[in-house]
């Protein structure tokens, strides 16, 4: 995929035709040690769209989350957000970009240490200069958003897998980010609670016209949420585009993730056994 | 020859890893150093946090002091014994007071009072930041723009170097009472005597390096303690490693800081 590939497919659906690009990644390469795990990777997410990050378990996509989002240096390429080149600022300017910016773990990643309430609060009670009063409002709208309105006194280990994820958003969306991530949203929880977070990532795209990047490999999901997509295989972008025409892609890889073909099912027992008793990484 | 080659590239993995955490510590002390003493003046919104400050000290210091108190009023008990049993045979039974005063305050007191804070707390720290690492709060933190060092680290850091020497002073008064309590009590020296003779054998230059060494040894054991919590791998199995790794490895580091200390004071006395 090069640049004019990733830009041409520009339009989804319902938007306007010239949306400008949030976020443009070009030729990303990542080394860990002597493995190659990125390999020239590049695409554009644009302004107001859905963008979702397939791929098998392996294949790269939290450690391309991870260099968006600045917590990795890649090891080449480039990663502009809204303009600003990042693969070697400082943390200084990172730090101003990251309040622009909202991520949602897997697990929701909230503090144990203090209540629901205070989660949230503490972007708005480090960042701004907010009275206490003002703060309690947005908390409270906060979590109305997600549907734990009332929620606040609770301390975060009183709280389902579920009710953990929708708290873990109500804090990545307390300063109003341009961009929201999200790795993995349903993993780990059941198909209603997976549903029900598809529902509210819609709703919030609706609701504050959010650019919203997904990490995921719940087909269910994709085919609900993403107007765009990423297809990463083995660390290569086999496909970006809108879903409908990657689906209709005729790499073979694309093919075989869309109808469930999972490599997992093709490892020869023996290569596994080796792969385990050489204490490896996900290598197969 | 297979074997011999192995262990030679065992050895230079072990050198390179040796390399990395060298690296790593030193990044690390920066970073401390930088959101300790930097930042604060250079930065908006960069100063130390010093409710977390006092939330930590509290944990370390406060809670501590039961067992601290109690562990070195044992320790002086046992120092006036040995020693009266063998100052007897010279007939020099009131340098017994001498020999307590100067075994807590120089080497005891701070020493102790290290072991108890690295077994309570140094380890805690290891395992509270490397739960926070494997449930992405740290990552949390980075990417909402708070930056761990600062949030987590440097807190624990400067509490521990505070509430070490303040525990470590507890230590050498509990120390001393003990001592008083046992020559009293089973060797039958005289209180006042007793009392006049640690006071003259007490040297405030001793209890000052005491008391330096002990903040040293606060921060080896929060440094450690943060160090292995922020590295944590594999899981909470890891954690539990790491966090056995870092009582064994703040102890360790604290004896030889305190073997370097001491023979730093012999050379310029
Ligand atoms: N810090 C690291 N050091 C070395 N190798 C790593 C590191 N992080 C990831 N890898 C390797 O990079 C490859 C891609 O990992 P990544 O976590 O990005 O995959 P993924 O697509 O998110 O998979 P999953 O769906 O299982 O989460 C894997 O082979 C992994 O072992
Ligand atoms: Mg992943």
């Amino acid at each position: 995929m090069n640049e004019t590939a990733a830009g041409r497919q520009s339009t989804s659906a319902e938007s306007a035709p010239a949306r400008e690009p949030v976020i443009e990644v070009r030729n990303l390469e990542t080394y860990f040690g002597d493995r190659h795990i990125l390999k020239d990777v590049s695409f554009d997410v644009l302004r107001g769209e859905i963008f979702v990050i397939l791929g098998g378990s392996g294949s790269g996509k939290s450690t391309l989350l991870r260099h968006i989002i600045g917590l990795l240096r890649p090891s080449g390429g480039s990663i502009k957000i809204f303009g600003h080149e990042t693969v070697d600022i400082g943390e200084e300017e990172w730090e101003k970009l990251r309040r622009r910016m909202g991520v949602l773990y897997q697990g929701g990643a909230l503090f144990n240490s203090m209540s629901v309430g205070d989660n949230v609060a503490l972007p708005l009670r480090e960042f701004t200069d907010l009275p206490e009063a003002t703060i309690g409002i947005q908390v409270r709208l906060k979590l109305g958003l997600v549907d734990l309105a009332g929620f606040e006194r609770l301390r975060p280990d009183q709280l389902s897998g579920g009710m953990k994820k929708r708290a873990g958003l109500a804090r990545a969306i307390a300063m109003d980010p341009q961009v929201l991530f999200f790795d993995e949203p349903s993993a780990g929880l059941d198909p209603i609670a997976g549903a029900g977070l598809d529902e509210l990532i819609l709703r919030l795209r609706a609701t504050f016209g959010m650019t919203i990047v997904v990490v995921t490999h719940e087909m269910e999901s994709v085919k609900k949420i993403a107007d765009r997509v990423l297809m990463l295989f083995k660390g290569e972008a086999v496909a970006v585009g809108r879903l409908d025409e990657v689906m209709k892609n005729p790499h073979l890889r694309v093919q075989q993730f869309f109808h469930r073909q999972a490599d997992e099912e093709k490892v020869d027992p023996r290569q596994y056994l080796d792969y385990l008793t050489a204490g490896g990484r996900r290598e197969l | 020859m297979p074997g011999r080659e192995e262990a030679l590239a065992a050895l230079g993995r072990a050198a390179l890893h040796a390399v990395d955490v060298v690296r790593d510590v030193w990044a690390l002390l920066r970073d401390i150093a930088f959101w300790l003493f930097i930042a604060p003046w250079k930065r908006q919104r960069a100063g130390v946090r010093w409710e977390s400050v006092i939330e930590q000290g509290v944990r370390i210091g406060w809670d501590a002091i039961p067992i601290v108190v109690l562990i070195n009023f044992f320790v002086g008990m046992i120092s006036a014994l040995q020693s009266a049993s063998l100052l007897k045979r010279f007939g020099q039974l009131l340098l017994v007071a001498n020999a307590v005063a100067l075994s807590t305050t120089r080497e005891l007191g701070p020493l102790l009072t290290a072991v108890i804070v690295a077994g309570r707390s140094g380890s805690a720290f290891t395992a509270e930041i490397g739960s926070m690492k494997m449930a992405e709060e740290v990552d949390a933190l980075s990417t909402m723009g708070l930056n761990p060092t600062r949030f987590l680290i440097v807190p624990r850091v400067l509490a521990m170097s505070i509430a070490v020497p303040l525990l470590t002073l507890a230590a050498d008064f509990m120390g001393i009472f003990g001592g008083w309590l046992i020559a009293v009590t089973v060797v039958d020296l005289g209180s006042w005597q007793y009392l006049r003779h640690t006071a003259d054998a007490i040297d405030m230059g001793d209890v000052m390096r005491g008391l330096t060494k002990s903040c040293v040894f606060g921060g080896i054991i929060a440094t450690v303690g943060c160090y292995l919590g922020v590295h944590v791998e594999g899981g909470a199995e890891g954690v539990g490693r790491s966090t056995t790794n870092s009582v064994v490895v703040s102890i360790f580091l604290v004896i030889f800081a305190n073997l370097i200390f001491t023979a730093f004071f012999y050379m310029i006395e």
